[in-house]
């Protein structure tokens, strides 16, 4: 493992340990906004990793000049992960929009968005209707 | 000089993030969500992404926070006292990490410019879309007329995202004044 190596790759090492932070927020806390909050942050760190991609050292964006007078020397960053991630940015906000609306509708429905609060309750449902059935066989059941 | 000021932003950014873990008010996780969007827009502009930076620090800092502001103001605004800590998600988390990690020792270092992604199709978009569209934003030519169909299709998935959100939480009004008058 030489230093170029190491500098080389780093990016996606950061990369990688911020989406591990993000994952980490969405399976440890109980809290609804808070796990789509750390679903973010997971997805902002794929767009990263795939703009790092497209990047080209000594690059710059991809945009010409006005009268396109193109000058060969300049190297130019490559466009296609950009309009990828510009189509995934707005589809995230979508998707990011949907889930809230279904934790408005948990809150709705349970008087609560924590995750323990929810299973015990759903719990509580569950083995009401299991003594009903129950008594409903009259018993035996 | 680039390693060092993508080093800085990331180091804000894990900082942010970890923030976000900590903190119990619904409000600041909320705001912090929204800084760490623009940090990640910053880092999109040194990384030549120009209409990205754009989109995410408009879409992702602006909409994606307006959002989770209602959702906030229509739930709690703070997070019950957390669970008791357990290893098993710290575990799940750091070997799926390393598996990651171990992914990447295969690719090709950062900014090269013979790697995969630049050498296939990327230059002859470069190449081509001066003549064919006359457009000198690349990104814009590729997304709404070689692309256009795709984004199209992006706008079919908006559109179904919206008619979902409606249906779930359309007679919210509605329904909170029936229960109100119920509870009367």
């Amino acid at each position: 493992m030489t230093l170029e190596f190491i500098l080389g790759h780093l990016n996606y090492w950061l990369f990688i340990i911020l989406m591990m932070t993000g994952f980490y927020i969405v399976v440890s806390r109980g809290n609804y906004v808070k796990k789509i909050v750390g679903l973010n942050i997971f997805q902002v760190s794929v767009f990263m990793f795939y703009i790092s991609i497209g990047k080209v050292q000594g690059g710059t964006a991809p945009i010409f000049p006005v009268d396109l007078n193109i000058d060969p020397n300049v190297v130019y960053s490559n466009p296609l992960p950009h309009v990828l991630i510009l189509t995934a940015i707005v589809v995230g906000v979508a998707t990011t929009a949907l889930g809230l609306a279904l934790v408005v509708r948990i809150r709705e429905e349970y008087g609560s968005i924590e995750e323990d609060d929810i299973l015990e309750i759903e719990q509580h449902i569950q083995a009401e209707e299991n003594s009903e059935h129950g008594s409903a066989m009259g018993g035996r059941a | 000089m680039d390693v060092l000021i993508n080093l800085v932003l990331f180091g804000m950014m894990v900082t942010t993030a970890l923030a976000i873990l900590r903190m119990r008010r619904l409000f600041a996780v909320v705001m912090l969500s929204g800084v760490f969007s623009l940090l990640s827009a910053l880092l999109f502009v040194t990384l030549d992404a120009v209409d990205v930076a754009f989109t995410e620090a408009a879409v992702g800092a602006g909409i994606s926070t307006v959002l989770l502001l209602g959702t906030m103001a229509l739930t709690s605004r703070k997070e019950k006292m957390p669970r008791k800590f357990s290893p098993i998600p710290l575990l799940v988390v750091v070997v799926t990490g390393a598996v990651l990690i171990y992914g990447t020792l295969d690719m090709p270092s950062f900014g090269s410019a013979d790697s995969p992604a630049q050498t296939h199709v990327a230059a002859q978009y470069l190449e081509r879309t001066p003549k064919d569209t006359g457009v000198p934003n690349v990104v814009t030519a590729i997304l709404a007329s070689y692309r256009g169909y795709d984004t199209f299709g992006e706008t079919v998935v908006v559109f179904t995202a919206a008619v979902g959100v409606l249906i779930l939480i359309g007679g919210f009004a509605r329904r909170r004044d029936e229960e109100e008058e119920g509870t009367d």
